[in-house]
């Protein structure tokens, strides 16, 4: 017990004193996440206008087996992006493994299903009659379905910052393809994960205030991004 | 040549039709009134006038121009047009970006645009609104807004689609009012629908009265007003009396109509043996206490059933052998004594009397 409660103090500590390796690595794992989360909308924002804006046969089978993909457990996504990009693997060229990069490309992976779900629920989210009234004034197609991903906005943000907090509260493919190596891929989850076994207790119990505190912000924000729209 | 012609314009939805062969002619510079209750297909019309929506059969012709030619063609001439909804929509975005939006979409200058919007702003008196967010605008403003959004870019055609219907009456008012200046300019051809037969008389210059997806009666607003050529239009437009009855004689134009054993004298030019509806408007029948002496053709005593102030004036209800309603002022309720259960006469002029036909009598 006393031995939990001096981790806290020192966990707490090493936040307060900005250690250099709790920043560092708690610095990685935002910049890898925002980083997924952005390249995922870059992804899916096109990706679902042109699902919304567009009538085809099976859209509606499209969507449901996207909503499929949401909850895909993240190893088997780690053990995918593994394959593609281990040595032997198709994509073994870019000889990316084991380094943030393709933890970025996990991670976006591991989010587009939702982001690109979430994100064509924003878009038929906008009142029918936004499209009308674009058109009635004089807006080409185009020009109308800018206004409608326009007034999707707040909704859309706020699928962003969802996916954003599952990339980073996600450890099986940041693992997996990350490899945890110490100042080069090592992120909060994996830091928990292995490092508590090692004894380094206040490291984790550092770590894991500061994911606290991020989910606690997102959530913050997501609260404010919904009373806008 | 008509600026809009529709030619047998059918809409169905759903096997049902939602219009039925509506032949309208709007010329450059009128205002068009269409009226008509909540069902009717008003919006349905508009939004087909606007091409936004494609009829099922029938044509619409924009400047003598079928508009059914090409997609391109339609989006061209959408934007000689500005349509505002029935329920107004802003974006979610400042004043200024909503009533700009239609002259960025046509590509128009940024000084241009600005000097435009402050203009159309001033006009609607929202100019110290110009950063505000437009959903947080009230009903009447936000109504404002679309109706400046849509004059910004000068249109030819102005649609409006129950401009006051969601307001409350000081909104309403002042919506009203800017559409009767907007008229004024005389710039713009106006297409608006209203379920408001005032509203309609007030500022269209010619109305259309549509129900069930068919116009039963197109005129000036007076005409249709005194003039219903139905008995569905006669109750659309508020006229209280329609006394359903049979044509007995005609002696060189007056009619004498068997109203259920009464007989009401009228103008007409109808044969004997017609069936028809006897209109007379409330404010045309005089009411007296003891048998009057006057001219008037149609005379009925009967006990007054119902009486119903507003105001300086007062409704009375009466039973001469069919209900009758007269309108009279506060001023005769307490001078004649009037009250329920009393006995009065009415008297009308058969002039005052209009006849619509039901057809032939078996
Ligand atoms: N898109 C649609 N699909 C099916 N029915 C419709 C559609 N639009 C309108 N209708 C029907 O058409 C009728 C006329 O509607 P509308 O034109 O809105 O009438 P109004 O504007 O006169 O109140 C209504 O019965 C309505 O339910
Ligand atoms: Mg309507």
């Amino acid at each position: 017990m006393a031995e939990i409660w001096n981790g806290f103090i020192r966990a707490i500590e090493l936040i307060i004193s900005l250690d250099p390796e709790v920043m560092e690595i708690a610095g990685r794992s935002l910049m890898i996440s925002v980083t997924s989360a952005l390249l995922a909308w870059a992804i899916c924002m096109p990706l679902a206008s042109l699902i919304h804006f567009n009538r085809f046969l099976g859209k509606r089978a499209l969507i449901n087996l996207i909503q499929t993909f949401y909850s895909v457990p993240t190893v088997v996504i780690g053990l995918f992006v593994f394959v593609l990009f281990s040595r032997a693997g198709p994509l073994g060229g870019f000889n990316i493994m084991f380094t943030p990069a393709v933890m970025v490309v996990g991670q976006t992976l591991l989010i587009t299903p939702v982001l690109l779900g979430l994100t064509i629920s924003a878009l038929s989210g906008v009142d029918k009659s936004i499209v009308d009234t674009a058109r009635s004034l004089g807006a080409s197609g185009l020009q109308a379905a800018f206004v409608v991903v326009k007034e999707s906005r707040f909704a859309v943000v706020a699928a962003v910052v969802m996916g954003f907090g599952r990339a980073i509260s996600e450890v099986g493919v940041a693992l997996m393809v990350g490899g945890n190596i110490k100042g080069f891929t090592r992120v909060i989850t994996t830091a928990i994960s292995l490092e508590t076994s090692k004894g380094d207790l206040e490291l984790s119990i550092a770590l894991g205030i500061i994911l606290i505190i991020i989910a606690l912000a997102i959530n913050l924000a997501l609260n404010r991004i919904q009373q806008r729209s | 040549m008509a600026l809009i012609e529709t030619v047998n314009l059918c809409q169905r939805y759903g096997g049902q039709y939602v219009l039925k062969d509506v032949n309208l002619k709007v010329d450059r510079g009128e205002v068009f009134g269409l009226i008509g209750p909540t069902g009717a297909g008003k919006t349905t019309l508009l939004r087909l006038i606007d091409l936004i929506d494609t009829p099922s059969s029938g044509k619409i012709y924009f400047d003598g121009v079928d508009t059914a030619a090409s997609g391109k063609l339609r989006f061209e001439l959408r934007r000689r047009m500005a349509f505002v909804l029935q329920k107004p929509v802003v974006f979610n975005a400042s004043v200024y970006d909503n009533v700009a939006c239609g002259l960025r979409w046509r590509r128009v200058g940024k000084r241009a645009t600005r000097q435009k919007v402050e203009d159309m702003l001033e006009m609607v008196g929202l100019s110290a609104y110009k950063d505000r967010n437009a959903r947080s605008l009230s009903g009447g403003e936000a109504q404002r807004v679309a109706i400046a959004r849509a004059m910004v870019v000068e249109p030819e055609v102005l649609l409006l689609d129950e401009p006051t219907a969601n307001l409350d009456p000081v909104s309403a008012a002042t919506v009203e009012e800017l559409i009767a200046r907007i008229i004024e300019r005389r710039a713009v051809t106006v297409v608006m629908t209203t379920h408001d037969m005032s509203q309609g008389q007030r500022l269209a210059d010619r109305i259309g009265v549509l129900m069930d997806g068919s116009v039963l009666q197109t005129g000036a607003p007076r005409e249709v007003f005194s003039f219903p050529r139905s008995r569905r239009v006669a109750e659309f437009v508020g006229v209280e009396n329609i006394i359903d009855g049979v044509i007995v004689s005609n002696e060189d134009g007056l009619v004498s109509v068997d109203a259920g054993g009464k007989t009401i004298q009228a103008v007409s030019a109808l044969a004997a043996g017609e069936r028809v509806c006897a209109c007379v408007r409330p404010e045309d029948v005089i009411l007296a206490v003891s048998p009057p002496s006057s001219s008037a053709r149609n005379m009925f005593a009967g006990e007054i059933t119902r009486l119903v102030s507003a105001g300086s004036i007062a409704r009375v209800e009466m039973d001469c052998g069919f209900p009758l309603s007269v309108l009279v002022t506060k001023r005769s309720v307490d001078e004649l004594g009037l009250e329920k259960g009393k006995r009065v006469y009415a008297s009308f002029k058969a002039t005052a009397v209009h006849i619509i036909t039901k057809g032939k009598a078996d």
